[in-house]
């Protein structure tokens, strides 16, 4: 059992596990850090950021975090954990010849589409000046400043994959439930657990009858919107790979999301506007749910919000029908009914209002101050690099990150000198290591393997021991491009036997509750299902030339030999031996049992554990007679 | 007892006898024994049952019947108890009831005795009847002793502790003869009950069940609290080996006792005969864990005199887990014995780093014993200011995660403490105690960096930030003065200005107790700083008065009475927001006054309406410059909205405030001529006896009652004389009666003449004292309220007041017909059934 490690960052993995002839790939999460090396995208052709110096602007790429590791195209299938972890799909779908079936919930697929398609729409709707991929040859790349020229395999970063490849990569996904059991060719079955994280989240359990593997990705313990984590059903597996914890673990998201609506209050109070750039789903539902009950207590009543993004709408909308993936709460608010999310009443209210762009209906409804959650959060593409350009220049207003993807000095990096505020507030619902080190005594599974980077401390803060995983035995930990051998052998198949060959079967006990019978039968293998079916009936001997019939193929059954079990005594063996004559008999003890040797015979008995030689010199008669002198010490049947 | 109560008791007895007529109220029998012992303190117990031979035939009766409930045996054992603790009531007992009740013959070796509250009857009983040596001899003679032993050990924890508090109660007595000095610890001579006693404590101190030790040390530490005589001495001499042997077991058995009993020892009259007390006392130090010696260096540390050898001991080991801190999280080795020579004792490392439990909880002991310690005069001298103050920042550092310590010890120390609340809230108390103290210039600086640090972190949790916000206002408030001048130093000033930011972002949280915290230190803070100008020119610079205003609306009462409080607090200080427009200054705070009028009219909680109660007393009391403006007017709207208010202590508050008008009209309690005191030169500076109109001059009382019927003060005072709340008609006849005191020497009787007026105002009076309230008084003259004050007998109602209010029922007699009426309200029950 090998696991192939494609992806070094933790909270975007993408592994590829040989499990019992399949090939399984973990999520194909699409990590875009590389992109805060180009300048952001503005919908008007910004002045300053062509102007700047020793920069030219470049179409946002996206960083395909793979390597020449493993042929994509034998991968069976494709397993997803949530929507963010799927973001490369098209360029696995679509590009290594990949023939296999995608497994997702529906949740995911949706929400998932909408990321997508914003990405996807963010880039196109900019008109590409340049195009330009000569830089990527290492000579140039050296000579451009850095931090590009420091980058890693620029060769592998790709241009962003377009509406036609995302929709065919989705037509390629089998939806699934969560404990649905799938089965994969008969060899293994795979089964999707609620993760609790966001709409739809799941980890794995990949399981044959004998072994299972837990894959563990992007999962929360928090009281959110999700449905709560299923951590009984990850209970005995021999192996778990966790992947996706906090990516600040040193931030409480209860903290953050106090940070966040206080700065927001103070902001606005002062009159100044706040930009949130955010993805168009997961944490601002949660964000506004807040707001929802915030604003009131810190009359803000007045203040407009808007949710800027291609599928505000879609996403605020999908997030109301999906009431079996919601959390108990949100659950029955369905059945009173009424929306599971409160953005619905905000929305009706007029608080809320969303807009696809800034172009339309959103220029004649602005209204400051104000606050607009629009995307992207790395504040290269999308509306939010309009808003950074238009409200940077004031300290009234203030940025507030809370997508903890990308590290917000970088993403601010294009925008400096920046009078407004900028605030950080992370809220990463995910795992922390408290909770995973709980989990882990709950599950107990046999062995847990991580990225590397978990661990050890994060590098900034070493001295933090708490912020590492800490189990027993100790995580088996991976690194981008690494290839692991999982440290369990697979010891026990299951194979049928047909009814009408299980009532042949004459057993024999041979100590108290062990029986033995002795089978004959043909092993019929198929799917990956092993059968043991009667053996056909030895052929009638027939006088005449017949067709040659497939049972001719097996060869005949001879008469068995009795099978032996038993130990042999050395001390009692010994004494038989001197009674039937034998004399000047030495015992020696070795590694794995005894020899006996008789001396005046010149000849060796090799007593081990499964076996027995007799080594005598053509002496046949001998060998029979010691022969049976052995065979009184055991049992036959 | 009176006779009407005798004349009730034969019945009650045999309801009580009774086993088909239960009684359903416990505290009725609770009641019964309080009554009885009421009147067996005031006469004869003897006479008592000879004049009502019910009583011992109720005792009879109980013991005969076999289904009685065991309440009425339990109420019955301690009735005879009350009766025979006089010895000749004892000796007319004696003879039958007492073995019968007490003695292996009665309820002990019954059914019964598996009730707790028949054992517990008993040693009450037992408890009660041992005052005499009679009733010792009785006690040797019936076996009880043997029995109490064996009740230490009782399932009901309560049988357990009375059988302990019984023995040290024969003990006391048996020594308490006539003529004992000094016992000899050989105590030959010792009375053979308590030498039976003594001998049963040497054996439970021998014993290897802890719970035995438990309770021989338990009855020590009684005797050594509670009992005086020189013999507890000569006990202490005989016994303080057995107690030092237990030192040589490990783990110490039932340590928490030990240290009880060892401190009760060195607080009693032994120490001063019995040196060897104080090397005990140092060998336990030194053999507990240091978890359970830290109570008892507290202990030690608090003693008035102790050698001084056995204190430094005793702090060194309160010190011990904070020097291991500090050794932990040293960047570099330092210097040996960082805390005044307690160097980081192995032991004490050991138990920091076994488990989060026990380095929580060692941490969060040595932090509050030595917060306990810092202000008190015997604390130890020196006392290490700057390395405590080291040792706390160190230690809040590590549980936020700032400290990055080299160490494999701090590392470890740290993955441990990181985000511990507990901890956090130990230490900041520690830290907020130790700003009485003064410390290096750098030590206080890192004290307010570690402060700041926390009030600005998100992750900190709201009782953290409380705890943070007080330990800053005390820091602030120590913080030496600018020489010469009575302003904030400069380095508190940066500090302020750093933290109003802070307090600004606070008072915008989410969580309301978060900014509940946050105005109660604005508050606090203005009112002591409200007068420097560092604090007052930080402030004004920042957001945080406009802020706090608009928390006048927040939707949590708790939220919107500290900002009453707070507002109120900044306008006595003119620090609410600047004027809206230089023309009509103070205009903003004007609508300051209408808003917290506003709330006390119409907010629906309570909470905020009695903090702008208060406000507006202090704004009278101190001549707010709005209050000044228009006082009569003031009072007059004031009142008028808190009479209508259904909050009780509003209501008070308003008489409060009432006061405070009288107290400045007609001078302050206890001055008898309001004519001299209300003049303006003598009045208080700022007063409003300086405000009263022009055309009014001061100084007499007639002018005084004029305003303040104008104000309807009078109709306020009279309606909260009938208050259905006592508290509040308490007040209000306190206030009339003060202001009939003021005005009787300068009145005229001619005034108080029958005029129609004085008689409609006295039949309303009457109406509203029966609970009809609508009708108003309207408007009253001066001298129609002299004479209806008069005619009123404030002093009686006084009185009536103060009773209880069950003083009527409260009586024995009242007591014994509901007991009966009860029982006969069963009966009616029952027949109803059929």
């Amino acid at each position: 059992m090998k696991l192939y490690c494609l992806s070094g960052h933790p909270t975007l993995p993408c592994n590829v596990l040989k499990f019992k002839s399949t090939t399984v790939m973990l999520d194909c999460g699409l990590d875009m850090t590389s992109t805060l090396n180009f300048l952001p995208l503005p919908l008007v052709q910004s002045p300053r950021l062509s102007n700047l110096p020793g920069w030219s602007l470049k179409d946002g790429n996206a960083f395909l975090d793979k390597t020449e590791l493993i042929d994509l195209s034998t991968v069976d299938v494709i397993l997803i954990s949530n929507y963010h972890c799927m973001m490369a799909l098209p360029y696995i779908t679509e590009h290594t010849g990949f023939t296999g079936t995608v497994y997702a919930t529906e949740p995911t697929v949706q929400i998932g589409r909408l990321l997508m398609e914003e990405l996807v729409n963010f880039i196109e709707r900019v008109p590409k000046a340049q195009s330009a991929s000569l830089w990527k040859n290492k000579d140039i790349q050296r000579l451009l400043p850095s931090p590009l020229k420091d980058a890693v395999e620029v060769s592998t970063w790709r241009r962003c994959y377009t509406m036609q490849e995302v929709n065919s990569a989705l037509s390629k996904i089998q939806l699934v439930g969560y404990s649905q059991k799938i089965e994969l060719f008969g060899a293994v079955q795979v089964t999707p657990l609620s993760s609790g994280y966001a709409l739809g989240s799941s980890n794995w359990i990949i399981q044959s009858h004998y072994e299972k593997v837990s894959y563990v990705s992007g999962s929360s313990l928090l009281t959110t919107h999700p449905q709560p984590m299923d951590q009984a059903s990850l209970k005995n597996s021999d192996v778990l790979i966790l992947t996706g914890l906090t990516q600040i673990p040193t931030a409480n998201p209860d903290g953050m999301v106090g940070e966040f609506c206080s700065n927001l209050a103070l902001t606005v109070r002062n009159g100044g506007n706040v930009l949130v750039p955010c993805y168009p789903s997961g944490v601002i539902y949660d964000l506004l749910e807040c707001l929802y009950q915030y604003i009131d207590s810190a009359g803000l009543s007045s203040i407009p919000f808007y949710f800027i993004s291609p599928v505000a709408n879609s996403s605020l909308e999908f997030s109301q029908i999906f009431a079996e993936w919601l959390c108990h709460n949100k659950q029955t608010k369905v059945y009173l009914p009424e929306p599971p999310f409160p953005h619905a009443e905000l929305i009706q209210t007029n608080k809320l209002k969303h807009y696809p762009s800034i172009h339309g209906d959103f220029s004649n409804d602005f209204r400051q101050p104000c606050v607009v959650f629009t995307g992207h959060p790395s504040l290269r593409f999308g509306d939010v690099v309009h808003f950074m350009e238009l409200w940077g220049k004031s300290s009234l207003n203030t940025v507030i990150f809370t997508e903890p993807d990308f590290s917000y000095l970088e993403a601010l990096a294009p925008y400096q000198p920046l009078a407004m505020k900028c605030i950080y507030c992370p809220i990463d619902t995910r795992l922390n290591f408290i909770q995973v080190s709980k989990l882990l005594k709950e599950v107990q599974p046999l062995h847990v393997v991580c990225p590397e980077q978990y661990t050890q401390p994060p590098p900034a803060q070493s001295h933090r021991m708490d912020l590492m995983i800490d189990c027993q035995p100790p995580a088996m930990s991976y690194r981008r491009a690494e290839v692991l051998a999982l440290p369990f052998k697979r010891r026990y198949e299951k194979i049928e036997i047909m009814p009408e060959l299980a009532d042949s079967l004459v057993p024999m006990e041979i100590k108290p509750g062990v029986s033995l019978a002795t089978v004959s039968a043909v092993l019929h293998t198929k799917d990956n299902k092993h059968v043991l079916q009667p053996p056909p009936r030895p052929a009638q001997p027939t006088g005449g030339k017949k067709r040659k019939r497939a049972s001719d193929d097996i060869p005949d059954c001879k008469v068995l030999k009795p099978l032996l079990s038993g130990s042999i005594p050395v001390d009692q063996f010994v004494q038989t031996l001197e009674k039937h004559g034998f004399s000047d008999i030495k015992v020696e003890d070795t590694a794995k049992g005894h020899i006996v040797l008789l001396q005046e015979a010149e000849t060796l008995i090799q007593i081990e554990e499964d076996s027995t030689h007799i080594i005598c010199d053509n002496d046949e008669m001998l060998r029979v007679r010691l022969r049976d002198l052995v065979l009184k010490f055991l049992q036959k049947f | 007892m009176d006779p009407e109560c005798s004349r009730l008791l034969p019945a009650l007895c045999a309801v009580l006898a009774d086993p088909r007529q239960p009684v359903a109220d416990d505290t009725c029998l609770e009641k019964l024994l309080d009554w009885f012992t009421t009147v067996t303190a005031a006469g004869s117990s003897l006479l008592l049952l000879q004049e009502n031979p019910c009583l011992v035939e109720l005792l009879f009766r109980v013991l005969k019947s076999q289904d009685l409930s065991s309440r009425i045996l339990s109420f019955s054992l301690r009735l005879a108890g009350i009766f025979a603790a006089q010895e000749d009531c004892f000796q007319y007992l004696q003879g039958e009831l007492l073995p019968m009740l007490f003695g292996e013959v009665g309820p002990l070796g019954g059914a019964a005795w598996t009730a707790p509250a028949v054992r517990s009857g008993w040693i009450q009983g037992l408890r009660t009847l041992a005052q005499h040596p009679s009733a010792l001899r009785f006690l040797a003679a019936c076996g009880a002793v043997d029995t109490i032993f064996s009740l230490q050990g009782d399932s009901s924890l309560f049988v357990a502790s009375a059988a302990g508090q019984l023995l040290v109660h024969i003990l006391d007595l048996a020594m308490r003869g006539p003529a004992r000095g000094r016992c000899s610890p050989q105590a030959c001579d010792w009375p053979a009950c308590a030498q039976k006693i003594v001998c049963h404590i040497e054996d439970s101190l021998c014993s290897i069940a802890t719970p035995q030790v438990t309770q021989a040390l338990n009855v020590l530490t009684t005797v050594f609290g509670h009992c005086r005589g020189l013999w507890t001495q000569g006990l202490w001499v005989r016994l303080s080996p057995l107690v030092a042997r237990l030192l040589e077991k490990d783990p110490v058995p039932a340590s928490h006792s030990l240290v009880d009993l060892l401190l009760s020892v060195a607080r009693s009259s032994v120490p001063s005969s019995d040196r060897g007390l104080w090397e005990t006392l140092a060998q336990t130090l030194s053999h507990l864990s240091p978890t359970q010696a830290g109570p008892l260096a507290l202990g030690i540390l608090k003693l008035q005199d102790c050698p001084q050898a056995l204190r430094t001991q005793a702090f060194g080991i309160l010190l011990q887990p904070l020097a291991c801190v500090l050794e932990a999280a040293a960047q570099a080795p330092g210097p040996p014995g960082l805390l005044g020579g307690a160097a980081g004792d192995p032991m004490t490392a050991d138990t920091l780093l076994c488990s989060k439990s026990a380095c929580v909880g060692l941490l969060c002991c040595a932090l509050t014993h030595l917060g306990l310690l810092q202000p008190l005069p015997q604390r130890p001298s020196p006392w290490p200011q700057a390395p405590l103050l080291g040792a706390a920042v160190t230690v809040l550092r590590l549980c936020s995660g700032s400290v990055a310590p080299t160490s494999d010890v701090g590392g470890r120390l740290c993955a441990i403490l990181v985000g511990c609340g507990r901890v956090q809230r130990a230490a900041l108390d520690f830290l907020g105690a130790l700003s009485q103290g003064a410390g290096p210039q750098e030590s206080v600086t890192q004290v307010f960096s570690v402060l700041l640090e926390y009030l600005m972190s998100p992750e900190s949790s709201s009782m953290v930030l409380k705890k943070a916000f007080q330990a800053t206002l005390r820091w602030l408030l120590s913080s030496p003065k600018t020489p010469g001048c009575c302003d904030l130093d400069p380095r508190t000033q940066l500090f302020l200005r750093e933290l109003l930011p802070v307090l600004q972002k606070r008072l915008c949280s989410p969580c309301w107790e978060v900014r509940d915290s946050g105005l109660e230190f604005l508050t606090q803070m203005t009112r002591h700083c409200g007068g420097q100008a560092g604090f007052r020119q930080a402030l004004l610079a920042s957001e945080v008065p406009e802020l706090t205003k608009q928390l006048l609306q927040d939707p949590e009462s708790y939220v919107r009475a500290s900002a009453v409080t707070a507002t109120g607090q900044l306008s006595s200080w003119a620090l609410l927001a600047a004027p809206a427009s230089p023309e009509r200054p103070g205009a903003q705070q004007k609508s300051l006054l209408v808003e917290l009028l506003h709330v006390l009219c119409a907010d629906s909680e309570g909470f905020p309406r009695r903090a702008v109660m208060q406000v507006f007393t202090e704004w009278l009391r101190d001549g707010h410059a709005d209050v000044a403006e228009d006082p009569e007017r003031f009072v007059a709207r004031v009142l008028q909205a808190a009479s209508r208010d259904p909050d009780w202590e509003v209501r008070a508050q308003g008489l409060e405030l009432a006061l405070v008008f009288l107290g400045q009209l007609l001078g302050p309690r206890g001055s008898h001529c309001p004519c001299a005191v209300a003049l303006p030169e003598t009045a208080p500076p700022g007063t409003l006896a300086q405000a009263l109109p022009e055309a009014a001059p001061p100084g007499t009382l007639a002018q005084a009652l004029q305003v303040l019927c104008r104000v309807q003060l009078f109709e306020f005072a009279f309606r909260a004389l009938f208050d259905c709340d006592r508290p509040v008609a308490q007040k209000s006849c306190d206030l009339l009666l003060f202001l009939r005191a003021k005005a009787a020497p300068c009145g005229s009787p001619q005034e108080a003449g029958d005029s129609p007026n004085v008689a409609s105002v006295e039949a309303t009076l009457q109406r509203w004292q029966a609970g009809e309230q609508g009708q108003p008084l309207g408007y009253l003259e001066p001298g129609a309220v002299m004479a209806v004050l008069r005619s009123i007998d404030l002093e009686g109602l006084r009185d009536t007041l103060a009773e209880s209010s069950d003083h009527v029922e409260k009586s024995p007699q009242s007591l014994l017909q509901d007991m009966l009426a009860a029982v006969g309200v069963l009966g009616e029950n029952e027949a109803d059934c059929y």
